[in-house]
């Protein structure tokens, strides 16, 4: 298990969440990164207003996340064992709030439009 | 050789190089040497985890060999899958490919067996009745379960309505597993669990069955309602003292009783009893499911070539090979790959994962007018499931050493979900890869 290749790792994702759903998240979440610089560049500054909702959708998205990967992996969270186990599970959490709040962001500005903000 | 100067002009070089730096990250390192020339004809026994990853390696280090596969099975097994099928998390198909798409192209793949193996005269005869002569063997073979040992007994019992599960049997009899141990572990009653007296592949494999039922047991809510009994032929509950001791700590955990120097003899299916031999007598348990796994041999045409030790596991048939090498002792043209190997440890997807650099290494240095330099140091490893959703990740050598991959990140006797992960969703993407000669 010392050797871990680009492809092994990509394999590995398919192999957790079922080849079509996994490309299917990455392409939403190319989407969703590509919507994100889109609105950044079209209003040439972050608004922090919609940043604070996004913020504050954060914990949802973390939630959400764990719980996802935990079903996928026949797992819950009485199997969290060691320091590793709850570094690995924060990773999560944190890609799920992360990944989440530039949805949340990139919504509010499809949404409102630029116009919106006061 | 990359030309720096030109690189530094050359937008397409950069590229070039940038698309090579990716194929380089993608396939792993150390596919860059040169191939070795050379008409040597190779035989490889088995198209199994070991046969087809040889065979990939091969290829990609020789030119000009003639590389012919032999294998009479057309499917593909992923055997480390079936202790997760005989568990109900996944269906027969996760483990079925065809044996086809393993191999490489520029191979003969011949669909057949072994029928005669003369390693005096370099010649196998197949079960079809073709010759092939070989310059070099490779002995991929794996080893076949002696079902006929365990008396009263047969495949044909399987299944919930007998309460029997043979999960070592294949990916439909590891479901049809599930479906035994699935009703079990609803009405309840003493389950019987244990390992043969041989060597066996997964050692570990009888243990987590045993440790997956309990806690299916347990998380239906019924597990008031039924004993589990473990029984093992050895003085220990895995051969590694460290592990072992680490095993029956869990059982007494978790209230699993277990027998030292009890192996099974027979089955009485009407009674629902099974006979053990122990030390002393014959003991008779009566059970309500009872897990099968029966002794483990080398195929017959082994057995019978000449290759195996003739003065240990006499009843089993492994070859003599060296422990480091991997070259059989009397006949330096014929190497070992996995299970068949007359070694102390390892009949596991993982040993064969550590044995292919060293035939290979050995095998291409032969040809090029070298000496072979890589040894194996005994490696396996087994991600030793104790309930859905974690699993200590042990991994040892030779010396009963523990090995970890991941030392100071993934402790090997912690019960650990990161483990899980390992076994659940990593080990397949890293066997695959193997299979195909990268990793």
């Amino acid at each position: 298990m010392e050797e871990f290749s680009l492809m092994t790792i990509l394999a590995v994702f398919e192999e957790m969440f079922g080849r079509w759903l996994f490309w299917a998240m990455v392409l939403v979440a190319v989407a969703i990164t590509v919507a994100y610089l889109y609105v950044l560049i079209r209003d040439r500054a972050m608004s922090m207003r919609k940043f604070l909702l996004a913020q504050l959708s954060m914990p949802v998205g973390g939630i959400a996340a764990v719980w996802f990967v935990l079903l996928m992996t026949n797992s819950s969270l009485r199997d969290i064992g060691g320091p590793i186990d709850w570094i690995v599970l924060l990773g999560v959490f944190v890609a799920g709030a992360v990944g989440f709040a530039i949805l949340v962001y990139v919504v509010q500005s499809l949404a409102r439009g630029k116009d919106a903000e006061i | 050789m990359i030309d720096v100067k030109k690189l530094a002009t050359s937008r397409r070089a950069f590229m070039g190089l940038a698309a090579g730096g990716s194929a380089a990250l993608a396939l792993g390192a150390g596919q860059a040497q040169a191939k070795v020339r050379t008409n040597a004809k190779i035989l490889i026994l088995g198209a199994g985890a070991g046969g087809a990853a040889i065979a990939n390696r091969l290829v990609e280090r020789l030119d000009g060999a003639q590389i012919t596969v032999l294998d009479g099975r057309a499917q593909h097994w992923y055997q480390p899958g079936f202790t997760l099928i005989a568990a109900g998390l996944r269906d027969a198909n996760y483990a079925i490919s065809s044996t086809e798409q393993w191999l490489p192209r520029g191979i003969t793949y011949i669909n057949e067996y072994a029928a005669e193996l003369d390693p005096e005269a370099n010649r196998v005869i197949t079960t079809g009745g073709q010759r092939l002569e070989y310059d070099y063997l490779i002995v991929s073979t794996g080893l076949v379960l002696d079902w006929d040992a365990i008396e009263g007994f047969d495949l044909g019992m399987v299944g919930p309505e007998n309460g029997i599960s043979a999960h070592y049997a294949g990916p439909e009899y590891a479901e049809t597993s599930w479906r035994a141990l699935d009703r079990f572990t609803d009405e309840g009653g003493v389950g019987v669990f244990g390992r043969p007296a041989t060597e066996m592949k997964c050692a570990g494999a009888p243990v987590k069955i045993c440790f997956l039922a309990e806690d299916i047991a347990t998380t239906k809510g019924n597990r008031g309602k039924c004993e589990f009994i473990y029984n093992t032929p050895a003085t220990n509950l895995f051969g590694v003292p460290v592990i072992h001791h680490r095993v029956r700590q869990i059982m007494d955990e978790r209230d699993i009783a277990y027998n030292y120097r009890w192996t099974l003899k027979s089955i009485d299916l009407a009674a629902k009893t099974a006979t053990f031999d122990t030390p002393e007598f014959l003991e008779t348990l009566e059970w309500d499911h009872i897990n099968v796994i029966p002794p483990q041999r080398a195929p017959q045409v082994i057995r019978d070539s000449g290759l195996a030790w003739a003065d240990r596991w006499t009843d089993q048939g492994w070859i003599e090979v060296d422990m480091q090498t991997l070259r059989h002792a009397r006949y330096p043209n014929v190497f070992g790959i996995g299970d068949i190997n007359g070694v102390p440890k390892g009949k596991t997807a993982a040993s064969v994962k550590f044995h292919l650099p060293v035939v290979e290494d050995h095998l291409v240095s032969e040809i090029a007018g070298r000496e072979g330099t890589r040894l194996y140091d005994g490696y396996t490893s087994c991600p030793l499931i104790t309930r859905v959703g974690r699993a200590m990740l042990v991994e040892f050598d030779y010396q009963d050493n523990l090995t970890p991959s991941f030392p100071g990140l993934i402790a090997p006797l912690e019960e650990l979900w990161i483990s899980w992960l390992m076994k659940e969703v990593a080990l397949k993407a890293t066997y695959n890869a193997m299979l195909r000669g990268r990793a």
